[in-house]
């Protein structure tokens, strides 16, 4: 039997032209959620439905795909939408981000800084920012219509009248080219400065809730806070052990149950560029040997 | 009642003139003006279905009449007819100039988030961006509502009936309106819960010079409170007058049932 | 007019609606007048609407017909006609009204429902508290009392507190109803007392009074209330 033959980056030329349509629209409000129909996708809810879609509809034949998971190019959900891509379009695919003209991402925004003609597109669980104090979506539509935006300073409130500090660590709210509250996906709030006035073009996709909204390039994009408690990036307090960098976001690896553990770059492409041009931490990246077995 | 705030400020915050809504054949409510002034209390007394609550929403601008209008006069000192308003406006000045006390308080209140927030969500509303002094503002409502500062940071979920009626009020009051409308304020608490919390508003009413329009089915919740007040009989208003005048002196045979249907204290 | 209060053909009739819609007459043409300085003490037997007169001037019982003219502010008010805003504003700065009984709020101490009518026009608390003092000292309510709401005190003490709050204002219209019924003789001669003050202070008062004696050391005038009687 032959292969199935699918259309060029799997969706159909009208679905494609349907999310366009948003696509613009939310482009030409930035950050304003366009609603879209969205699509069953061959793969379940939650692995990224949403970024899928709009990924499909933005690639063309010569662009050059990217795809990371929480910065890494290498877990599952990574490797089977690349390799998605890979095999419904047939477009060339890259691990660099600098190479990339389309990076999909889940969680991270690479450390590297981005550049004009790229186009970064989030993987978006809940896209509403109101949603967790407001359960009513007529309400938070019209919250966002007349830019009624109190209700999320009662979430930073809350934070600090528990913690003593703004403890809200990812999918820390923005405001968007001074008008609309986002939610910028679950990034680390490490992530949020990278979003203002970035060159690349900023998209996304909510696939269960149906939602595309856009950050287009060079938009001011600022981050929520108090005057006297000030939006605060976080990062672990120390250097990566594989390539010895203090300014990129680190994720925890246990590496026993002994309590081991090291911290390492949350990119891994930024890592492995660091690496690649001499610099290196503690520890090697070199896989370990396995024990031969006898 | 003896603290009124200035009567000789002859200029009227809020005019209803020929107010109707119709539910279905029902008229809920029938040709309703009146004008309240700045400073005044009015109670809109009358048993359950009698149309004051209908009337409470119409006045507040959460139901649109089938005849008639209501004008506000906003701080700029114009009066506006309210259906004119546009929604923005409308809701700013929910959150500003009015105040709405609900009789249950989870309708008036977040349940799920600390005292402080729910006192603090009108400041951040209107662009207070100090954590330190809203938390502060928040403080000092709640001392004035008498709830203990050390509940600052609970949920009113945790809170009794009467101190979440009171956080209610304190939500309310942190933008120092100028009209708060009551549904029944005291609904659904034990006596002496009723009679405290009476006692507070009263005082803060007086304090503040607040105008309130206040619905509520209880004579000496009117009584307490108001210094005017309109019984109100199959949706219409069928007598009018002082809170004292119309409770000692009532007119209309409904008017006299109502009172005469007071168990001596 | 230089008359504070004049009263003419006023005229009182309640409708009993939930009996059958009886008509009780209780006055009609009633006339008089109370000049400034001058306290006027309306006399007759029980029910012959003498509280009825005095709750019409107040503006707590509505009049059917005539006229209730008060000097307030300068100009004179038509009370039968006047608006409730009108009304309140002449109850805040022109007519006090003494009751037999006090209406406390609850939970409110003695001394600040003394104070209150001060208060409200304007007075700072702590002159307008120690005033209040002063009144209660005099009227012989102990001090470790005045912290405490009256609502708990005995049916003399209250109505002495009654008295202070009633007379502690300036106003230049007073009405008092029995204001000595349940006092002790030595309680009675400081609000004959206090009446005597307000006189000289150019206040005009209307006044019941049942005790002989009483009536005879303030009344200026007396007004029989018998001829206004309508009932048929």
């Amino acid at each position: 039997m032959n292969a199935p033959t699918y259309n060029f980056a799997y969706l159909d030329e009208q679905t494609k032209r349907m999310i366009r349509r948003a696509i613009l629209k939310a482009i030409a409000i930035p950050g304003y959620q366009v609603p879209f129909a969205s699509r069953e996708m061959p793969m379940p809810y939650g692995w990224g439905t949403g970024g899928v879609q709009v990924t499909a509809a933005i690639l063309g034949p010569d662009d050059v795909l990217k795809v990371i998971d929480q910065g890494s190019d290498d877990t599952t959900n990574a490797i089977s939408i690349r390799k998605f891509f890979g095999k419904t379009a047939g477009v060339a695919t890259t691990t660099s981000t600098m190479d990339a003209t389309v990076i999909q991402t889940r969680h991270r925004i690479p450390e590297a800084s981005l550049h004009a003609g790229q186009v970064l597109v989030y993987q978006v669980p809940i896209p509403e920012p109101l949603r967790f104090l407001e359960p009513r979506e007529t309400e938070t539509r019209r919250m966002h219509a007349l830019a009624e935006y109190g209700l999320m300073h009662v979430k930073l409130y809350e934070d600090i009248a528990r913690f003593g500090h703004i403890a809200t660590a990812y999918a820390y709210p923005v405001k968007v080219n001074a008008r609309y509250v986002m939610d910028p996906s679950p990034t680390p709030k490490f992530d949020n400065p990278k979003m203002d006035n970035c060159a690349a073009l900023q998209l996304f996709g909510a696939g269960r809730e149906k939602r595309i909204y856009a950050i287009p390039p060079y938009t001011t994009v600022v981050s929520l806070d108090f005057e006297d408690h000030p939006f605060t990036r976080y990062r672990f307090n120390a250097p990566c052990a594989l390539c010895g960098a203090d300014n990129s976001y680190l994720d925890e690896i246990v590496t026993d149950d002994r309590g081991g553990r090291m911290f390492v770059c949350s990119d891994t492409d930024f890592c492995e560029q660091r690496q690649a041009a001499g610099h290196h931490g503690t520890e090697s990246a070199a896989p370990h040997k396995e024990k031969a077995h006898v | 009642m003896s603290e009124l705030a200035n009567f000789d400020d002859d200029q009227p915050l809020l005019v209803a003139e020929g107010l109707g809504k119709n539910y279905g054949r029902l008229a809920a409510c029938r040709d309703v003006s009146f004008a309240l002034y700045p400073g005044e209390v009015l109670a809109i007394v009358g048993e359950s279905g009698s149309g004051k609550s209908t009337l409470l929403q119409l006045l507040s601008a959460q139901l649109a009449p089938r005849a008639g209008r209501v004008s506000y006069r906003m701080r700029d000192g114009v009066l506006r007819d309210l259906a004119e308003l546009g929604e923005a406006e409308r809701r700013f000045l929910f959150r500003t100039d009015w105040g709405f006390v609900h009789q249950d308080p989870a309708q008036g209140l977040r349940m799920g988030v600390s005292a402080g927030a729910n006192v603090g969500e009108r400041l951040m509303a209107v662009g207070w961006n100090h954590y330190g002094r809203i938390r502060d503002t928040a403080s000092t409502w709640l001392d004035r509502v008498e709830i203990d500062i050390g509940r600052i940071d609970d949920a009113p979920k945790t809170y009794s009936g009467g101190m979440r009626q009171r956080l209610q009020i304190a939500r309310n009051l942190v933008t120092e309106p100028r009209l708060v409308f009551m549904d029944e304020p005291t609904g659904g608490l034990d006596v002496s819960v009723q009679a405290r919390l009476l006692d507070l508003m009263r005082n803060l009413v007086g304090e503040l010079g607040l105008a309130a329009i206040v619905v509520t089915h209880d004579l000496a919740v009117a009584r307490l409170l108001s210094h005017r007040v309109m019984v109100m009989k199959g949706g219409r208003v069928i007598e009018t007058g002082l809170t004292d005048q119309v409770l000692d002196d009532p007119r209309e045979p409904y008017t006299q049932l109502l009172v005469s249907s007071i168990l001596p204290p | 007019m230089t008359a504070m209060i004049e009263l003419a053909n006023a005229e009182k009739t309640f409708t009993m609606h939930l009996q059958g819609g009886v008509e009780l007459p209780v006055v009609r043409g009633v006339s008089f007048h109370v000049e400034p300085g001058e306290c006027v003490v309306l006399s007759g037997p029980s029910g012959a609407g003498k509280s009825s007169i005095l709750k019409m001037i107040f503006g707590n019982y509505r009049c059917d017909s005539g006229r209730i003219g008060i000097r307030h502010q300068g100009k004179v008010v038509d009370l039968a006609t006047a608006e409730p805003r009108q009304v309140l504003s002449i109850r805040r700065s022109t007519i006090g009204y003494v009751s037999q009984f006090l209406r406390a709020v609850p939970r409110v101490a003695t001394i600040d429902v003394v104070a209150e009518p001060l208060i409200v026009n304007g007075v700072a608390r702590e002159e307008a508290r120690e005033r209040a003092g002063r009144l209660l000292r005099r009227l012989n309510i102990p001090e470790r009392l005045w912290t405490l709401p009256p609502s708990t005190f005995s049916g003399g003490e209250q109505q002495r507190v009654n008295i202070a709050r009633g007379f502690i204002s300036d106003l230049p219209i007073l009405l008092l109803d029995e204001p000595t019924a349940s006092l002790d003789a030595a309680n009675r001669a400081v609000v004959v007392e206090l009446i005597a003050e307000k006189k000289t202070k150019g206040v005009a008062m209307v006044a019941i009074v049942h005790d002989d004696e009483i009536r005879h050391l303030i009344a200026d005038r007396i007004v029989d209330v018998t001829s206004f009687a309508a009932a048929a």
